[in-house]
């Protein structure tokens, strides 16, 4: 079957996206691979975007990465979303900011603009002024016997993004979960275009700053794409190195909150103390603590000194050395497997219909990790790290073991640092394409593309959140609200990574 | 390692010898304290003493500001030792802490916040967002810094600022009350 929708895609024409072709399809054989999409669950929708003209959909079937592309005429396109639900975000999202509509889409409410901004469409190639007050937001209806709403947010009690979560509520067992975000839409895209790749990547670093520097790989990686350029070995040893800390530093603030929202206070204070030790040792290495603006097309921006390199590795020993030592104490607790074991769990078959990456894809079963497939320097060989339980403690374990992972990978590069340029310069010229790099979360995909000048003309940064937002939601129902801190956190989707 | 090694227990009678895990404060600068103290009523001393509640609130941030804040909390940088902690509520805060710029998308709930708190209270911008907007500030989507909306005490840029910067600002407040 996937066989045909290859074919049925690569009978548009080829727009010369690199490494992964882009095809622009007429609208008939656009509705034609909607139509095969839905008798295929193979078919991964990695994002869904648009441009003044066009739609674009990145698809993923078995390991070939593909793109295509339709034309909109009077801003109208065939939705996706009655046959992949992880569409409907998106599809809600383009309607916002490009005025596209999709036609036959599940779920026509606005999702980023709440009326606030002062125009409608923003990127639409004539945005138009908007006069109207804000209205008032809607959500999906619950219907039932002593069924109550529970609105929570923007502002929460905690140290943490802003998002509305309206719980629809039957005792103290969660019927609906619905989110609504949005709040922290910085307009990021119309930031990056018509300016030039270096500085459009400053923007690229910010979208989710816990994955700076996985986003700014990305970006940089569909530059490079696009202009044909091939870093040095060197610079892309650095890169793997910078990502294999964020990596660690990420998943022991999210294994340690974990065990802090389950109240257990000490191994949230050992994982603190052992990230704080990870992000001095970044700083002295690279200069900041977070590896921020480090990486841009062409290179990175600093070499490892002696200096950084013992920093960098008295940290690594530092967390292996307690790593299993906090494993032990996790694994003999039953207070914290009460609250974990079989707590929001994730069906298998969810993860794959929403394409779902990272550990959240990983711990229901689904072993994608772009390192390995689709894969790119300097990772060679690494097998994702799988787990099927699909729950909250099914999530903290994997965090544990890719720590370890991600320790081995970090010493690896350091004691084999290829010789090289840091940086090369950027030639020039028009070019389109696609950088996917695995953060902590998952996936980051960038799709770039530039004109003949050299500056963005257009461009879309996915987070992997898009695709883990929805899964949240369907975690949620059937548990008690007072798991929903536990739940949320052992997805933990950046907020501001998807509301661009 | 040894079974016992691995044990809850044991590990934390070793904290009752070993030395504390958390670094020396850091000393607020000086201009800073005065140019607070000018700004702080009298009233205020007697009311708060030595200790601040500090709500804080995400307005547009790319949340490098916020990992940043929950590092200050931790046991390294152990916030508390001051006198200084968060609250769950703006009804029981003395500080707003703001990070990012301004959303309009964001602006309603952070002035609701605003007005929940009650008086004296002292609004914190942190981040280079926060002070002026940022790299965001030209966007359609972005008001700009804090400042755009709210009074702003005290400034602290970085993108993002490191816990240190953070914990000598809150700091600096403190001591701005004990001198004034």
């Amino acid at each position: 079957m996937s066989e045909a929708l290859l074919r049925l895609v690569r009978h548009g024409q080829e727009q010369g996206c690199r490494p992964y072709q882009r095809y622009l399809l007429d609208r008939g054989q656009w509705a034609a691979l909607i139509a095969a999409i839905g008798e295929d669950e193979a078919v991964a929708l990695l994002g869904l975007w648009a441009d003044p003209a066009q739609v674009h959909a990145a698809l993923m079937l078995g390991e070939t990465i593909l793109i295509a592309s339709c034309t909109v005429p009077e801003g109208r396109f065939a939705a996706f979303s009655p046959v992949q639900p992880g569409a409907v975000r998106f599809e809600r999202m383009i309607r916002d900011l490009w005025g596209h509509v999709a036609e036959g889409g599940i779920d026509q409410r606005p999702w980023l603009d709440h009326g606030r901004w002062p125009l409608t469409g923003p990127l639409a190639a004539q945005p138009a002024p908007n006069a109207m007050p804000p209205p008032q937001p809607v959500f999906l209806p619950v219907e039932g016997q002593g069924v109550h709403q529970i609105p929570v947010g923007p502002v929460h009690a905690g140290v943490i993004e802003p998002g509305h979560f309206r719980f629809h509520v039957q005792g103290e067992a969660v019927v609906r979960l619905e989110a609504r975000l949005g709040y922290l839409h910085k307009g990021h895209i119309g930031l990056m275009l018509g300016k030039p790749a270096l500085v459009a990547a400053r923007f690229a670093a910010r979208l989710s700053g816990d994955s700076t520097v996985a986003h700014s790989w990305a970006f940089a990686q569909g530059v490079e794409a696009a202009l044909g350029l091939e870093p040095s070995p060197r610079a892309l040893a650095l890169r793997a190195l910078m990502a294999e800390l964020e990596r660690l530093h990420n998943h022991l603030n999210d294994w340690g909150f974990l065990c802090n929202d389950a109240a257990f206070a000490w191994l949230h204070a050992r994982a603190g103390a052992l990230r704080e030790a990870v992000l001095r040792a970044a700083a002295t290495a690279f200069g900041h603590r977070l590896m921020m603006d480090r990486i841009l097309p062409g290179g990175v921006t600093d070499d490892l000194t002696p200096q950084g390199a013992a920093a960098i590795l008295a940290a690594l020993d530092a967390v292996e050395a307690e790593l299993p030592q906090l494993d032990a104490v996790y694994d003999s607790h039953a207070s914290l497997a009460d609250r974990m074991i079989g707590t929001g769990v994730i069906a298998p078959s969810l993860v794959r219909r929403f394409a779902a990456g990272g550990v959240v894809g990983r711990a229901s079963g689904r072993a994608f990790d772009a390192r390995h497939r689709p894969g790119y320097a300097p990772y060679a060989t690494l097998e994702p790290r799988v787990s099927t339980a699909g729950d909250v403690d099914a999530r903290a374990r994997l965090r544990m073991t890719e720590m370890g992972d991600s320790i081995r990978l970090a010493r690896g590069l350091m004691a084999a640092l290829p010789p090289g340029e840091l940086a090369l310069p950027l030639p020039q010229r028009a070019g389109e394409g696609l950088g996917l790099v695995e953060g902590f979360r998952g996936e980051c995909l960038h799709w770039v593309a530039l004109d003949d000048g050299g500056l963005l003309r257009a461009a879309f940064p996915r987070d992997p959140s898009w695709l883990h937002w929805p899964l949240l939601e369907a975690a949620m129902e059937g548990n008690i609200l007072a798991d929903f801190p536990l739940i949320n956190k052992s997805v933990n989707a950046s907020y501001s990574g998807v509301d661009l | 390692m040894r079974g016992w090694r691995r044990l809850l227990w044991p590990r934390l009678a070793q904290g009752l010898v070993s030395p504390p895990l958390t670094d020396a404060p850091p000393v607020p600068p000086e201009e800073l304290v005065q140019a607070l103290v000018a700004r702080l009523e009298a009233a205020s001393q007697a009311r708060l003493g030595r200790s601040l509640a500090i709500r804080q609130v995400d307005a547009g941030s790319c949340n490098g500001c916020e990992l940043e804040i929950n590092a200050m909390q931790s046991v390294i940088y152990d916030l508390e030792r001051f006198g200084l902690r968060f609250v769950a509520s703006p009804r029981h805060a003395d500080v707003l802490l703001v990070t990012g710029p301004l959303t309009r998308n964001m602006r309603e709930a952070l002035l609701h916040t605003a007005e929940c708190m009650p008086e004296p209270k002292w609004v914190v911008a942190a981040g280079d967002c926060a002070v002026d907007g940022g790299v965001f500030k030209d966007s359609y989507a972005v008001e700009g810094g804090i400042d755009a909306v709210l009074p702003v005490d005290l400034l602290i840029p970085g993108c993002p600022p490191t816990p240190t910067q953070l914990l000598e600002g809150m700091l600096a407040l403190l001591e701005a009350q004990r001198v004034g």
